[in-house]
């Protein structure tokens, strides 16, 4: 009798962690088949690169949005916190020109502006919802009206443009990279690596978890619960700036259109890559899948045009959802 | 306090309460609502608004403007209400945010006497507006088209990003592809760029990967030519094929002044037609020139010599 629950016990988990894996890994794996059996070129370095360096962005705050809802949170203000931070970056290079010259320190100082601003806005939101106590939803809903007018009022309701010579700089840090991989693939890479890393093995990682999971737990075997829920907003906010320091020199411009829904798919894909919702489990390698799902889905729609463009956001909805749901039945099988 | 004594007071009462309605005689006020600057053209159009209401008041000192800028329609209509209700306003020019939710209360406006201007998007029923201002949709897509024609030969390639799916994108594209039919054009492929600068450079590298030969980019909007440019720059294909944009942003129309090769032309749609709405309003307040109807802008051609008339440096856009 013990033997039986002994051995159910160690046969549950690892079936589950199977199919648990399988999910979003077995919708990534159709999708590369599917674009590839549509389009020669879809497996071509070109194609590849395109489709690896434009997910950076959405990739790396993605994996800063893995520990807010593993942590029970929410951010909803990430997309037009980037369009700010490439505002405010870009206006800062600009009138830095006359006393840095075009070089890397003006490049540096840039990046330094941008990373400086997104930890201040993460921090911001961390404050009023770990310190004041408001619910993240709301915190962070105002935040993202704030952040996107502030943008609109600094471009004067039109677009910030990097001076010409900076921008011409600049721009090797979206297009070049070291050995044929540009850089915002290392840099997304690295992130991912570091937040896999930090996630499974750090304190921090399962300080995350036992507070999404349950907060009076939590407070109980002495997590730092306020600390905790603060760092994660603050490091989303850094990661934004990291993400726009790689946004910027693609198109050398932030306006109000800037950075539009890319909350809603850095949740898609924490989400599709086996995070849940409400918090206490987090997986980033499977954010990064979820990443990936939701930009190849866009590349192969404009590959293939075999539908209607208007169904797009149809199929895309459509996937997303079949994406999750093979997870769900992972987890009911067992 | 003697009768004579009471009279002179009341005549003086009267007198001090006919003069302001002697006043209100020969001044009147001018409502303008606009949606708010949230992208690159609506931007432009504030400017220009902004900008004619400055010249109307400096010409017309019994000229006063009330502009309230909404985000929303629901805003919009909200602000509509109180130009009537508090500032009594003689006219309105509205461009309105939304044709359906926009309809009653405007009409509502026009029953009490004020008069009415509508600029770009119709009201849902016809016959509202006293004045009506617009850009000319099919215009844009049938200048473009035409210029396609010419300078393309048969079996050339082009590729089409499309606006955000609406009626005015439809207009647009159907006025093109009527331009270039029988002109042996191949159109390879229509996306959804949604006017924006990064959907656009994404769509235009799936593009370049899915074609080895484009020799031309119908990008239908200043805004994606930008993200457009970017992506057949990186793809290193720029000797291959030219881009037309649209509506006329200042950075494109500095780049055909200095005869860009990759930018031959633009069409324009410009937002400076919210001056053309307000100047009338105010020229048919003021003065018995006739200023009812339809006024609609044509789409012109902006080439490198005639670029400098649309080059506007002072507006966002």
């Amino acid at each position: 009798m013990t033997d039986t629950t002994a051995t159910e016990a160690q046969a549950k988990p690892r079936r589950r962690l199977s199919f648990h894996v399988i999910g979003p890994l077995l919708a990534l794996v159709a999708l590369i088949v599917l674009g590839a059996s549509l389009n020669s070129n879809f497996l071509g370095y070109g194609n590849v690169t395109n489709v690896l360096a434009r997910s950076a962005f959405i990739g790396i705050i993605a994996v800063g949005m893995t520990f807010v809802i593993t942590a029970g949170g929410i951010d909803l203000s990430v997309g037009s916190m980037a369009a700010f931070v490439a505002g405010v970056m870009i206006l800062a290079m600009n009138a830095l020109i006359p006393s840095l010259g075009i070089g890397v320190p003006l490049v540096l100082a840039g990046m330094a502006v941008a990373l400086v601003t997104g930890l201040l806005a993460g921090s911001l939101n961390g404050f009023l919802v770990a310190k004041v106590g408001i619910e993240p939803f709301i915190v962070t809903l105002g935040s993202m009206g704030i952040y996107r007018s502030l943008t609109t009022w600094l471009a004067d309701g039109g677009t910030l443009s990097l001076d010409f010579a900076a921008r011409t700089f600049y721009r090797p840090v979206y297009y070049d990279g070291l050995f044929g991989v540009a850089w915002p693939i290392i840099v997304f890479a690295l992130v991912a690596i570091l937040g896999e890393f930090a996630m499974r093995k750090a304190p921090f990682g399962r300080h995350c978890a036992a507070l999404g999971a349950n907060e009076q737990v939590a407070r109980y075997s002495a997590v730092r619960v306020d600390r905790v829920r603060m760092t994660t907003y603050a490091l989303l906010g850094a990661l934004v700036g990291l993400a726009t320091i790689m946004y910027v020199p693609r198109l050398g411009s932030a306006s109000g259109s800037t950075g539009v829904l890319w909350e809603l798919e850095a949740i898609a894909a924490v989400i599709i890559g086996g995070t849940v919702l409400k918090g206490g489990f987090g997986r980033v390698w499977g954010t990064v899948i979820g990443v990936l799902i939701l930009s190849l889905i866009d590349n192969i729609l404009n590959l293939a045009s075999i539908v209607s463009p208007y169904l797009n956001g149809a199929i895309q909805g459509v996937i997303v959802i079949v994406a999750v749901v093979l997870q769900r039945e992972g987890k009911s099988a067992d | 306090m003697n009768r004579r004594d009471l009279f002179a007071g009341a005549a003086f009462g009267l007198a001090l309460a006919a003069t302001p309605a002697l006043a209100q005689d020969e001044s009147y006020t001018i409502g303008v609502a606009i949606p708010s600057a949230t992208h690159g053209f609506m931007g432009g159009l504030n400017y220009h608004a902004q900008a004619s209401i400055e010249r109307l008041e400096a010409t017309y000192p019994q000229l006063d403007f009330v502009l309230a800028t909404a985000g929303d329609a629901g805003k919009m209509v909200n602000d509509i209400e109180d130009m009537v209700a508090t500032r009594n306003i003689d006219a309105l020019v509205v461009l309105p945010f939304e044709s359906e939710p926009l309809t009653s209360p405007v009409q509502a406006v026009k029953e009490q006497g004020v008069w009415v201007t509508v600029v770009d998007r119709g009201l849902s029923v016809p016959g509202i507006e006293d004045l009506y201002v617009a850009g000319d949709n099919p215009g844009f897509g049938r200048v473009a088209g035409e210029y396609f024609a010419e300078t393309l030969e048969e079996g050339d390639n082009i590729v089409v990003l499309r606006g955000i799916p609406t009626t005015l994108d439809n207009e647009r594209v159907a006025a093109f592809e009527e331009a270039i039919e029988g002109s042996g054009i191949n159109v390879l492929d229509m996306q959804h760029g949604n006017w924006n600068r990064d959907d656009a450079f994404n769509v235009m590298q799936d593009f370049l990967s899915k074609y080895d030969d484009i020799d031309a980019v119908w990008a239908s909007d200043d805004d994606m030519a930008v993200g457009v440019l970017e992506a057949i720059d990186q793809a290193g294909r720029n000797e291959e094929m030219w881009v037309v944009g649209g509506a006329g942003m200042k950075e494109i129309i500095a780049r055909i002044m200095e005869g860009d090769p990759m930018l031959p032309v633009n069409v324009t749609y410009p937002p400076a037609q919210i001056a053309t709405a307000i100047e009338l309003t105010a020229l048919g307040l003021v003065s018995a020139t006739p200023v009812s109807g339809r006024f609609i802008i044509g789409s012109q051609m902006i080439t490198p010599e005639n670029a400098e008339q649309f080059y506007f440096p002072d507006s966002p856009f």
